[in-house]
Formats: C-alpha cells, sequence, structure tokens
C-alpha cells in the first residue's frame, strides 16, 4: 500500500512539474486546481454523487490518461466527454489524471434536507 | 449573534483612543488568530466558494452570510412547472455545508465599508475580513411600469429566482384553462441561465401535451433568435411540439398591463391566459451599493485571475453579478467553477503564495420533457494577452440531439453540482 501510495506522489509532481501555463510561477495546486472544474460532474475530488457521471476516484493513471486522450481525438465515442476534452492541453489532462488517480474513493456526501 | 472576541478587541481598542491595527492578510481580521473569510450569498457561487476555502485551507475562518435557511435550485426549476418534479427535490439545506466548518449566519448584508474591511449584517452585527467574496445574485431592473405594484406583480410572475414564485406560476398553469395562452417574454441577452426561458417552454409544452392539449404557447423574445442551442430547441418545438408553440424574435418588450392581462410591444399588444414575463436584471443591491458594478450599470468587472473586483480590492465577486468574460454564460456551473477558482485565488492571496490563472468549464442541460435533455458546454482559459478567459476554440459544443442518456446525466449533473456546492 505504502508504495503504491508514493509512486502515485512520484507520478503526481512529475505530472505537475510537467504543467505551466505561460509566465505563471510553479503552482503546488495547479493540478488540484485544474481537476475542480470535473467535480462539477463528476462529484467534490471525483467521489460522484449516484455514480452517474462515475466516479473516478482512486483510477488507475495511466487509464484515465488513456480515456482522456481517446475522448480527444474522438476515438472513444461520448455524450459530452469529447466535447470537454478537447478544451485542454495534454499536459492539462495529464495533470488531472494524476490527481484523481491520487485520490481515495470515499463515501459521498450529500446535501442535508432543508429545515433541518 | 453576539459580538465575536475580534470584534469586541478592535472596539476597545478603538474606544481607547488607539488607532484599530489595518487588516493584515497573514495575521487575520482584526489582528489575533487565523485570516477570515466573509462570503455573501449562499448560492451556487457562494456557497461553493466558502466550501473550498474551508477544505481547502482549514486554518482559514469562514463565515457565509445568507439570508435563507434553505437553497432552492434554479436548476431543474422549470420542471416543477411542469410537474415534473416537486419543490422538495430541488429545495435542500446548509447543514452539510456547516459540519464542513463553515460558519453560516443567517442575516442580510446591509452595507459593506471596503476601508475597514468591514460589512455590516441588517440586523445589526459587524463582520470583519480578510478578504470578501460576494456572489450577490441579481436583482430585477425597474423598467417595466406595469409591474410596480405588489399587486401586478402577483398576477404577472417571473419564477426567475427559484422559490415562492416557481410554485405560484405552477399553480396559475394549473388554473389555466384547455384551450388558453400562456406567453412568456424573454430579455435582452445577458441575462441570467441563457437556454432557461427555451427550456421553459419546452417544460410547459410538456404539461399542456399532457393535461391541456388546446393550450398554446406564445414566446415573445426580445433577442433576434433563440439565444442558446437554437437548432435543438426549434427540433423540439417542430417536433414533439408542433403546431403549440408561437416563436416571435425581436419582440422588445414596453411595458405589460396586468389588469387587462396583456404585454405591450413597440407595434403590438399580445393578450394571454397566464402571463411570464423576466424582466431584465443586474447584480443585486449590495453589489450596486457597495460600488461593484462596472458595466452598463448592471455588472461587476473582476479579474478574472482571481475573481477580484476592479474597482474594490480586496472584495471578490462571483456568479450571474459578474461582468462575463467573452462567452461565459450566467449560469450555476459558472457560479460553482467561480467558486473554486475564487477560493484557491482567496487562498493563495492570503497566504502569499502565487496565483495560477483558472481554467473553468461549463456544463448545462436543459430538459425538453420529462426525461429527455441536452446539453451546452465550454472550457474557458486564460489568454494572458487579452487578460481575460477565453473559450477554447474546437472545443466545447452541444448534444446532436436530446436523449433519455442525457436526461440521465442531465440528474446526475444537478445532484452532483448539489453535492459539490452544499456539502
Amino acid at each position: 500500500m505504502k508504495k503504491t501510495h508514493a509512486l502515485q506522489i512520484v507520478c503526481v509532481s512529475v505530472v505537475i512539474s510537467g504543467y505551466a501555463l505561460p509566465g505563471v510561477a510553479q503552482d503546488k495546486n495547479a493540478a488540484r486546481d485544474l481537476a475542480a472544474s470535473c467535480f462539477t460532474c463528476h462529484g467534490t475530488n471525483g467521489n460522484s454523487v449516484g455514480n452517474v457521471p462515475p466516479s473516478i476516484a482512486g483510477r488507475d493513471r495511466a487509464e484515465l490518461v488513456q480515456m482522456l486522450q481517446d475522448f480527444k481525438t474522438g476515438k472513444r465515442p461520448a455524450t459530452i466527454m469529447h466535447q470537454q476534452a478537447k478544451g485542454y492541453t495534454d499536459e492539462q489532462l495529464a495533470a488531472i489524471a494524476g490527481y484523481f488517480a491520487a485520490q481515495k474513493p470515499a463515501p459521498v456526501r450529500v446535501p442535508s434536507k432543508a429545515g433541518s | 449573534m453576539t459580538i465575536d472576541r475580534r470584534e469586541f478587541l478592535k472596539w476597545i481598542s478603538a474606544s481607547a483612543g488607539i488607532a484599530a491595527l489595518p487588516a493584515c492578510e497573514t495575521t487575520g481580521a482584526g489582528g489575533a488568530g487565523s485570516a477570515r473569510v466573509v462570503v455573501i450569498g449562499g448560492g451556487f457561487g457562494g456557497a461553493t466558494a466558502a466550501k473550498y476555502v474551508k477544505l481547502w485551507a482549514p486554518d482559514i475562518d469562514v463565515v457565509l452570510v445568507e439570508r435563507s435557511d434553505r437553497f432552492i435550485s434554479c436548476p431543474l426549476s422549470n420542471l416543477v412547472l411542469a410537474g415534473n418534479t416537486t419543490m422538495q427535490e430541488i429545495t435542500m439545506g446548509y447543514d452539510a455545508l456547516r459540519s464542513r466548518g463553515v460558519r453560516i449566519i443567517r442575516d442580510e448584508a446591509e452595507a459593506i465599508d471596503a476601508e475597514k474591511r468591514q460589512v455590516r449584517l441588517a440586523r445589526g452585527d459587524v463582520l470583519n475580513y480578510d478578504r470578501l467574496i460576494v456572489s450577490p445574485g441579481i436583482d430585477f431592473l425597474d423598467t417595466i411600469p406595469g409591474l410596480r405594484s405588489p399587486q401586478a406583480r402577483e398576477r404577472v410572475l417571473h419564477a426567475w429566482k427559484a422559490g415562492e414564485q416557481t410554485v405560484a406560476l405552477r399553480k396559475q398553469l394549473e388554473a389555466m384553462p384547455d384551450g388558453g395562452v400562456f406567453v412568456m417574454h424573454v430579455p435582452v441577452a445577458p441575462y441570467r441561465c441563457p437556454p432557461g426561458p427555451y427550456e421553459r417552454v419546452c417544460q410547459v409544452a410538456d404539461y399542456f401535451k399532457r393535461a391541456k392539449p388546446r393550450s398554446k404557447i406564445l414566446v415573445l423574445d426580445a433577442n433576434p433568435d433563440v439565444v442558446s442551442k437554437p437548432g435543438l430547441f426549434k427540433a423540439e418545438w417542430n417536433g414533439p411540439y408542433k403546431g403549440m408553440i408561437d416563436y416571435k424574435p425581436n419582440s422588445e418588450l414596453e411595458d405589460v398591463d396586468a389588469k387587462g392581462m396583456a404585454i405591450k410591444l413597440t407595434f403590438d399588444s399580445v393578450k394571454g391566459d397566464v402571463l411570464n414575463v423576466i424582466p431584465p436584471h443586474r447584480a443585486a443591491d449590495i453589489a450596486q451599493k457597495t460600488g461593484l458594478i462596472t458595466a452598463n450599470e448592471r455588472w461587476c468587472g473582476l479579474d478574472w485571475t482571481t475573481g477580484e473586483s476592479v474597482t474594490v480590492k480586496g472584495i471578490h465577486v462571483l456568479g450571474d453579478a459578474t461582468l462575463a468574460a467573452p462567452a461565459m454564460p450566467k449560469s450555476a456551473s459558472m457560479a460553482n467553477q467561480h467558486g473554486k477558482f475564487c477560493a484557491a485565488a482567496v487562498i493563495a492571496l492570503i497566504k502569499g503564495q502565487p496565483v495560477t490563472p483558472p481554467v473553468i468549464m461549463n456544463t448545462c442541460y436543459s430538459f425538453v420533457s420529462r426525461t429527455g435533455a441536452m446539453h451546452v458546454t465550454s472550457i474557458h482559459q486564460y489568454d494572458v494577452a487579452q487578460k481575460t478567459l477565453v473559450p477554447v476554440k474546437g472545443a466545447g459544443g452541444v448534444s446532436d440531439k436530446s436523449s433519455e442518456l442525457e436526461g440521465t446525466f442531465a440528474w446526475g449533473w444537478a445532484r452532483n453540482i448539489w453535492a459539490d456546492t452544499l456539502a
């Protein structure tokens, strides 16, 4: 377990150092902030309510990278992901995949009932 | 709420004739303890910002000021009009957000003193802040003389803020006799939720088809064409709802006659059994009072790297109240994304860390029936030369056509954005 975790950290830091916008200083939260745009549909940190669209927390990094690339090139059919993956650079997609791969699948939190 | 220790100390020092220390970004509002971020407005923008400042920087004190004890989602509220979902389904509480460690004060922000970095609440309490996030939503412009009286506003509804008006419009539609005419007016863009009016047309048509098949819908649009997903909406109107909907573009509203139940256009007057007029709107009152409105007396200009106001330092503005970057819609999805990038920027600014310009994504679904939906999506990357967020060319787009599969994703979207915002 520990070894896997350490490997993930290595992967993530490699990915992050590969991601940089022109003229912007290195930001240790860059991958998190990019991935946050996916939370809206895939849930906070990739843990999706009801698993629709699917949870992506803790998924294999290479698998996620491949999937995002396949959406981007149109190889993998989709209702919406093929349009969204095209909005990111390859480096950004890799950073996003690295972030979600490093997350632990967790029980979802849902809003409380009104008046509670 | 009682005055907390920080404010008490500050007032003691002030009354003792000692100048209060200016709020320091690293040591917190008023001096001792952690930094404080105050958020005004618990909608999609503000609640998300409050959640993520706390999640990503637990040491920061986060206070959310919200006047309601419940959150009612505008997305999916059109389904309530058709009886395709219930108010209960789109109404949520703030306890899950509270359990994240966000302090929630049920009150209304009455005034902001940007120099002293203080927010005064309607009940008289004063909150100090290091950084303030204002996510106030919209208020309506007073441009329709016939809607100035409360009686007129009760008769001719907007239902453009989900809640009582949603329920009231549903009741009007239920009370309307079969063979009646529902007339809707759409204001000139930009307005909250570009596809919203046209989704509403589909939902009302879905209800009429089922319950009042002889009824008609007249859409008076001040815009030259359907503002969002025109091809897709027209495919519905000429498909499953053929013969039910009359769409009239370039229909500028002059006035409303609530007694005579008529909408007056420049050259015409149109009667209906149920009128639904969405008045033009602007950033809500607190933004206006604070001098945050910078464009056309309606919207708040901001720095799209941090969300900070271009006029008032230390104040960040989110959501529908903002002067949109190019091709950026006023949507729940955008407000939720504003909340996250702003939270990241506010934390970085407080901690003296670098701020990376954001990449944000819009995803909006429109329901065209009880179960069918279609989407529009766009990705916005920061352009250093233009100093704003711009949509990525060749990315984003709309559905090929509405489908039940996308209806399932639309519900998934709703449940996830609610959780990402409120839990």
